[in-house]
């Protein structure tokens, strides 16, 4: 692998022969690789949607199709059975609960990021460390408290979908770094030429720099979207045991949690996996353009 | 150890020089935590004599200012009201009244801030006590302590939030005095409402973050800080527990000492966990990085065709939700997973002698340790591979021509130029990836939820495992034991030690940026 990373630039001049073969043969050692790499990162996806067609038997089995051990049944048993269990009403928690996030959470880090990004006011630099400091404390410590007082108001337990909307929402403002960035990247001299002209920041917000933010608008409402989708570990302390006020992953996780649980619903558990990423990933997959940009520029910025 | 000065630092072999950086990397660790402790004591000095300051100023205002404003110090936005920015003073006004019903209602500020030293002494008794009159049991209402901590807590909150308005009511008055001398009027509420979606902008702009995180992280962050001094917990029975009390330190030293209660040491499991979870957020966070690089570097050179196609094919992990990669995963390499049926059917091993990759005792579980590594390599280089793309294509291309004409081969190429730059670039991102990677709760407990279990470490009955971090420790001992004191102060802990990393290493950053050449 060494050996490729040499051929980040080829001088033009030199192109002989035995480069030219070597080159090649570099290039094919290289199709191997990433060939195999591909076959590595899709296999569970391929062995998970094959498994979800799969009647009998509903457990694990050490074998993807029929052995001569064991032959399996196929159909669309599970996504049947999965349409008749409590899946939807998870389903439709976890969408609730995602498309609140993604309109609210975008709000705040975007109030925030914008105003770090663009005002000098006096508490700016203590704020920034004291939220830096802030994130060094583990997010886990404040569930215990924070799931007594849901409790207490009554935002817990078999209503926990508003009370994990708060949740997530309340704190979102601690992730502006990325959008910060973005905005960074924006030259000041727009807002001023507009300041001079007469507009209000807010004006400058709204008319001028949002249009321009796009891109980041976007990153920020794919992945506040996504984030409800994979919680796992809030939401399951916050329900308890309430099958009705699960959302995705506690309810996925709840079929699997036990060996019983696992040899019954086992291929369902692979039906609902399937059923949860098809709409997730091909959101992201149209909007993958703007998760890279959010990326690339958050690690650059730090 | 020796200290070099410049010169002769630059005469020492290669060899020798690493050495010198290594050692004295080491070696300066406890001259940055103590300037890290040195500075926690400024900026503590700081505060002080700022509050000195406004003291001061406070004192000046009351002697130079006029009855207006020292019926303000009484009565807040009076200044206000009378000088006619009447919106500002019914604000003040109305602020005061609030605090002041709040304090003195029953069950009030006043009545939670005294029950705070003791956090309540009657408990709730089960059945209550047998009333002679009514010739029944009378359940008594106990104190609830978790409540009284909880609202002595957030009474604090408002009272630091009325002395900071006050002191904002006295300033006001400080600076309409002064406005006033000069001739000039003052500011309207008009003006002021127009100033919020203007030069205040940022103040309007900032109030609703500000206030989720102060209400949904700050507070929950001192409550629990607290409780570390408390001994609160889940009762037998499977209930919180109503009445606990302060206990000190004694918290701490039941998880820094080797005999705790009941002969258990949790100083042992903190340290093995410690030590695993340092082992694990370096290697998780390390492979990736340069595996990522790896992969990006092999899709990006020239000549490689679909590039665009591996990328999708890679970034698919990305989209699909976390929890079903892992928990698929998990079960793929359970002992009657696919993996082992593969294996199998390969002929390398008897269906007997399937491999139980998570729960593999021999060696302190290095297997499910290796293996996690592993699966979080699967989960991770996709992302690194989108973070290393963008970066790398932003290398200007004439460094590297400039490297190919001085002779530079491959290998130098890549040492001297790509990864300088990257480390460069990404040196604060690998910061917080080390320390996300501390606090991975996901990866590990959706892989292994700890397994396989560590006989020796486990402590009552709660059972700690080989791979457990800090991180899914917290998460047992506070939902499955309900030792809700102990899970803080590991919180606590935690804290310190990413703390102290991100001190240590963020002094390291300016100085790798310094030694770098890029040529």
């Amino acid at each position: 692998m060494k050996k490729t990373d040499s051929a980040a630039v080829q001088p033009v001049m030199k192109k002989h022969m035995g480069i030219k073969a070597a080159n090649r043969i570099s290039n094919t050692i290289l199709y191997v690789i990433l060939i195999l790499m591909s076959i590595i990162w899709l296999i569970p996806f391929v062995c998970i949607v094959v498994q979800s067609f799969r009647v009998y038997p509903t457990g694990m089995s050490r074998y993807l199709f029929s052995h001569p051990d064991i032959s399996f049944r196929w159909g669309f048993d599970n996504y049947i059975n999965l349409w008749k269990s409590n899946f939807p009403k998870w389903y439709l928690n976890t969408f609730i609960i995602a498309l609140f996030v993604a309109v609210v959470q975008t709000v705040i880090v975007l109030c925030m990021s914008y105003t770090l990004s663009r005002f000098r006011f006096k508490l700016r630099a203590p704020m920034m460390k004291f939220m830096l400091i802030l994130g060094m404390f583990p997010g886990m410590l404040t569930m215990i408290i924070l799931y007594q007082v849901l409790k207490d108001l009554g935002l817990a337990l078999e209503n926990a979908v508003p009370g994990l909307m708060l949740v997530y929402v309340a704190s979102s403002g601690m992730g502006y770094y990325v959008s910060k960035g973005f905005f960074d990247t924006i030259p000041k001299s727009l807002d001023e030429a507009a300041r001079v002209d007469g507009a209000t920041r807010a004006q400058v917000l709204f008319k001028i720099i949002l249009p321009l933010a796009k891109p980041i608008v976007i990153y920020t409402i794919l992945t506040a979207f996504m984030a409800p989708w994979g919680d796992f570990v809030f939401a399951k302390y916050i329900v308890g045991v309430n099958p009705s006020a699960y959302n995705v992953a506690v309810g996925l996780q709840d079929w699997l949690s036990t060996s019983a649980n696992v040899s019954e619903n086992y291929t369902k558990f692979c039906a609902g996996g399937v059923v949860v990423a098809i709409p997730v990933t091909i959101l992201f997959i149209c909007l993958q353009r703007y998760y890279v940009e959010g990326v690339t520029g958050g690690a650059v910025k730090g | 150890m020796k200290k070099y000065d410049e010169l002769e630092y630059l005469k020492l072999s290669k060899w020798k020089k690493f050495v010198y950086r290594f050692l004295s990397f080491f070696a300066s660790i406890p001259l940055k935590i103590w300037n890290g402790i040195k500075g926690i004591g400024r900026f503590f000095a700081k505060i002080g004599i700022g509050i000195a300051n406004e003291c001061k100023d406070i004192g000046h205002t009351f002697v130079k200012g006029d009855w207006k404003t020292k019926t303000s110090y009484l009565v807040m936005g009076f200044g206000n009201l009378t000088r006619g920015q009447i919106l500002r003073g019914l604000m003040f006004l109305l602020f005061e009244i609030v605090f002041i019903v709040y304090m003195v209602i029953p069950h009030g500020g006043i009545y939670w801030l005294s029950m705070l030293p003791s956090l309540g002494k009657i408990s709730p008794s089960g059945n209550g006590a047998y009333d002679p009159v009514l010739d029944t049991y009378v359940k008594l209402e106990g104190d609830n302590s978790f409540k009284i901590l909880l609202y002595g807590v957030l009474t604090i909150f408002f009272i630091v939030a009325f002395i900071y308005t006050w002191r904002a009511n006295v300033k006001q008055n400080k600076i309409a005095e002064e406005i006033l001398r000069t001739g000039k009027p003052l500011k309207s509420g008009k003006d002021d409402l127009r100033s919020l979606v203007d030069d205040n902008f940022h103040k309007t702009l900032l109030a609703l973050p500000t206030l989720g995180i102060v209400v949904f992280t700050v507070m929950p962050i001192v409550f629990m800080i607290l409780v570390a001094f408390t001994n609160y917990n889940k009762l037998a029975n499977g209930v919180d527990n109503e009445l606990f009390h302060w206990v000190g330190m004694r918290n701490f030293k039941q998880m820094l000492t080797w005999s705790g209660s009941g002969g258990t040491s949790y100083v042992a499991t903190f340290g093995e966990i410690l030590l695993w979870t340092l082992i694990w957020a370096f290697f998780a966070t390390f492979t990736n990085y340069f595996l990522g690089i790896m992969v990006a570097m092999m899709i990006n050179k020239k000549g490689i065709k679909f590039k665009k196609l591996w990328r999708t094919v890679l970034i698919m992990t990305i989209a699909i939700p976390q929890f079903i990669s892992l928990l698929y995963v998990s079960k793929m390499f359970d002992k009657n997973g696919i993996i082992n049926g593969l294996l199998i059917n390969l002929k390398l091993i008897n269906p007997s002698q399937a491999i139980d990759f998570w729960n593999d005792t021999a060696h302190s579980g290095l297997l499910a340790r290796v293996m996690v590594i592993v699966v979080n390599i699967w989960i991770g280089i996709p992302y690194l591979m989108l973070i290393a793309t963008g970066i790398l294509m932003n290398i200007p291309a004439d460094l590297y021509e400039s490297a190919k004409i001085d002779g530079a081969s491959g290998i130098k190429q890549f040492t001297k130029i790509t990864l300088p730059y990257m480390l460069f670039i990404t040196g604060p991102y690998l910061l917080t990836s080390f320390t996300g990677n501390m606090n991975n709760f996901n990866v590990i407990y959706l892989l292994t939820g700890g397994r396989p279990t560590n006989g020796a470490a486990s402590t009552g009955e709660a059972s700690v495992g080989h791979t457990d971090l800090l991180i899914t420790w917290l998460f047992k001992l506070a939902n499955n034991k309900g030792e809700y004191y102990l899970a803080s102060v590991v919180g606590i802990l935690v804290f310190i030690v990413v703390a102290v990393i991100s001190l240590v290493v963020y002094g390291l950053l300016p100085s790798v940026k310094n030694e770098e050449d890029f040529q």
